[in-house]
């Protein structure tokens, strides 16, 4: 590992200015302290943000937007009640990643900021086939270029619910959806984040509560636990007499950011909801799929976890998460219902 | 660069001096606080041998820098006895074999000291699997490792019941 220089600012003013060329934020480290020990990431300066006041509560504001801050961990998001009872299948999402200890140690913003797997291939195994890990390149949004997929879970039903991201920066604060912040080949750097800036805190839109009665995150993975996703999809349902009256679904695993999938949602709306229109939105959310290395799988597979989320959606969003969180072996009767 | 920091480790408070801030927990621990009780396996977060208690939750310290850890109270496999007394996580750990050459076993007794208090499990073996899914045993101990995990659970519980009474 380079050597590098510590700062552990009290304030938010004075971590940005403390921001210089070559200086890394740092929150829980488990993807940064990684990087860095691969030499894919080599700061200068680490700036150790985890003691800044005031970004640690989720809240729930009075017009019913929840905000959560930045340096809540991914363990105490997916206990909070208000996220269970809010956005169920957010605490599902982080609970099917990574294990007990870095889910305590991971942050909100981290998570949302990690680094696509090919950093890590790049350095970890120079001499190795590019090709090898085309279970990790995206099919969708990288227009045929070997780009790695984002791996986070969380950021899947984040961007179903239109979650926005509070920034604050040298130029002061500003906000994006959570669907512009990562970005796709041929439009710059991975983020939209200036140099700089800050995440202080992500909000759900009040809309977001009225999908928690049917509503789950499904993960396809090597293994069933502590793996990231082959494919994953976010799925949730507004339904009313019989038909959906508002749907939502998103992709993981498959592109270089979570993949929203507009076209089925329409496909979805104002229908009874039944395994064969699930398989019909699930195949307009994957057409414009591109094979790259020899990962079709990855196609046929994300067009089948997406309707089978769909499925599991409809069933309803069992009262305690599983045993096995976002698991095609989950173990309740609503899993079982569509297996 | 240079760093002073004090912590707490196993109840007692230590000021260290850091001259590099590259420095972990993990190596902090084992090269210049002589508790060798926490174990190196992968130094990556993938496979849980150096799960050490951080203000009570656990997390691996081979991710974690101790520059990071100023005022951080910390529990090791060594703060978990009270004199001969073991905690109940190990004395299940022995009791149902849940080790064989036991070279993970201290990060498995911590991340399961961390599980249990996290309270999310209970003694359901499925969810201990689960939760225990950061900690790898390459001996394959697994299922001696949860029927302990299981078995500290409901020890614990009754305990706890014991003192409330």
């Amino acid at each position: 590992m380079k050597p590098f220089d510590f700062l552990q600012p009290a304030t938010i003013d004075e971590a940005l200015s403390a921001w210089t060329d070559g200086a890394a934020w740092l929150g829980g480290g488990t993807n940064l302290v990684d990087l860095m020990k691969t030499g894919a990431v080599q700061p200068d300066l680490v700036i150790d943000i985890t003691r800044l006041p005031g970004l640690n509560a989720v809240e729930v504001l009075p017009d019913g937007t929840t905000r959560i801050g930045a340096l809540v961990t991914n363990a105490d998001l997916a206990d909070h009640p208000e996220i269970t009872a809010r956005a169920p299948m957010v605490a599902e999402a982080l609970l099917s990643g990574a294990s007990g200890q870095l889910r305590n140690a991971a942050t909100v913003a981290g998570n949302i900021l990690q680094s696509p797997r090919d950093a890590f291939f790049a350095h970890q195994e120079p001499a190795s086939d590019p090709l090898a890990s085309a279970g990790s390149l995206s099919v969708l949004g990288a227009e045929g270029t070997a780009t790695a997929v984002n791996p986070s879970d969380f950021c899947v039903p984040l961007v179903a619910l239109d979650a926005v991201v509070e920034l604050q920066g040298p130029d002061g604060p500003r906000e994006i959806p959570l669907a512009g912040l990562h970005q796709l080949p041929g439009q710059g750097a991975r983020t939209a984040l200036r140099p700089g800036e800050l995440i202080l805190a992500l909000r759900l839109p009040p809309e977001a509560a009225g999908f928690a009665a049917n509503a789950r995150y499904l993960k396809v993975r090597d293994r069933t636990s502590f793996a990231f996703a082959m494919a994953s999809a976010a799925a949730a349902l507004k339904i009313d007499g019989g038909r959906i009256t508002a749907a939502r679904l998103a992709l993981g695993a498959v592109a270089p950011k979570p993949w929203r999938v507009a076209e089925a949602e329409e496909i979805l709306t104002g229908q009874a909801p039944d395994p064969e229109l699930f398989a019909r939105a699930a195949g307009a959310a994957l057409a414009g799929a591109v094979e790259i290395g020899g990962n079709g799988w990855k196609i046929d597979l994300a067009r089948r976890t997406a309707a089978r989320a769909l499925a599991m959606a409809a069933a309803g969003t069992p009262a305690r998460i599983p045993a096995l969180p976002a698991s095609p072996f989950g173990t309740t009767a609503g899993d079982h219902a569509h297996a | 660069m240079s760093l002073s920091i004090t912590l707490t480790l196993n109840g007692a408070t230590r000021a260290v001096a850091l001259d590099d801030m590259r420095v972990t927990l993990l190596d902090l621990l084992r090269e210049r606080l002589a508790m060798p009780g926490t174990k190196k396996g992968c130094d990556r977060g993938q496979c849980g041998a150096c799960t050490v208690l951080v203000n009570g939750k656990r997390v691996n310290s081979c991710l974690t820098l101790a520059a990071t850890l100023d005022g951080a109270e910390i529990t090791t496999i060594e703060g978990l006895a009270k004199g001969e007394a073991l905690h109940p996580v190990q004395e299940a750990f022995i009791k149902a074999d849940g080790f064989q050459c036991g070279y993970c076993t201290p990060g498995q007794i911590m991340s399961a000291v961390g599980l249990i208090a996290e309270g999310r499990a209970g003694d359901d073996p499925e969810r201990i699997r689960e939760g225990m899914s950061g900690n790898i045993c390459r001996c394959a101990a697994y299922h001696g490792i949860t029927r302990a995990v299981q078995e500290a659970t409901r020890r614990m519980a009754e305990e706890q019941k014991g003192d409330a009474a």
